[in-house]
């Protein structure tokens, strides 16, 4: 499983980013880059799911995924135009890219029911992962109140979207 | 004429003031307002009855809805609006958002 291993991957960057926090905190431009970078890769994959799917709990809730975070990430970028920050790429986002991309390519190939299965769980492990990213390292260390606000917001809409996800994964089973 | 021309519209206002105090508090419907913000209903009115009007006003940057379990009531709310509904029956009323199902509430009306 090439994609789960990445996802560990990114998680573990994510943990260790967690434990040197106090070294190596990442600043304000990577928190936003991974923020919006998270939000990005979850209305691609909420897109595929709406050009695949064709069960309706799940077209649902990739619409949700594409519609809220849709909505974050514009304020994000609004934000970031206010500030006058330009989002620094780095290797938490590269690492939740790569991942995604794998994803991505690996549910290409699926179809129906397994594809349906697969595009859900992954969501619930993405949520996780992102939900600890936020609580643990990016809320902490941001420093801009403005930002740190738009980051709750954003652990409050994935936690309630790891919550969903988990219900659409009962449902299918 | 007993009644003035001039006189007759300051009785009607007289007694338009006059009127909601005189009617006991039951028998008019009422208005409340409920806030949805940071993904959660806000706090939800204690003494509803049935015919009263629930505004639900949606302060986050998301979609919601308020949508009653057994359909007695749905309502879309687009990011920054607001959305009303009449109460329509009595009992213990489950409502969730349509998008976000984990946000959820129950209003009581009498």
């Amino acid at each position: 499983m090439i994609y789960r291993s990445s996802l560990f991957a990114a998680a573990a960057i994510l943990t260790f980013s967690g434990t040197a926090l106090a070294a190596d905190a990442p600043n304000d431009a990577q928190i936003a880059h991974i923020a919006y970078t998270a939000g990005a890769l979850d209305v691609a994959a909420g897109k595929q799911a709406l050009a695949k799917s064709k069960n309706k709990v799940v077209r649902d809730f990739a619409q949700e995924m594409v519609q809220d975070h849709t909505a974050v990430n514009d304020k994000a970028l609004a934000l970031v135009k206010k500030l006058h920050v330009t989002p620094q790429d780095n290797p938490t986002s590269q690492a939740l890219t790569k991942a995604a991309d794998s994803e991505r390519s690996k549910l290409a190939a699926m179809s129906g029911a397994s594809f349906d299965r697969e595009y859900i769980s992954n969501e619930v492990a993405y949520h996780k992962t992102v939900n600890g990213a936020l609580e643990k390292t990016l809320i902490p260390s941001a420093k801009n109140a403005e930002l740190k606000s738009l980051l709750e917001t954003g652990l409050k809409l994935f936690e309630e979207h790891q919550a969903h996800a988990e219900q659409v994964a009962k449902e299918l089973k | 004429m007993i009644i003035g021309p001039r006189l007759l519209p300051l009785w009607a206002v007289g007694l338009g003031t006059l009127l909601p105090v005189a009617v006991p508090a039951t028998a008019a419907p009422h208005s409340y307002t409920v806030v949805i913000d940071k993904l959660k209903f806000g706090p939800l009115p204690a003494q509803l009855h049935k015919g009263d009007t629930i505004i639900w006003v949606n302060k986050d940057m998301f979609r919601h809805s308020a949508t009653a379990t057994d359909h007695s009531f749905d309502v879309d709310l687009m990011p920054g609006k607001a959305g009303k509904i009449v109460l329509n029956k009595t009992g213990s009323i489950a409502f969730i958002c349509r998008y976000h199902p984990n946000m959820r509430g129950v209003l009581q009306v009498k």
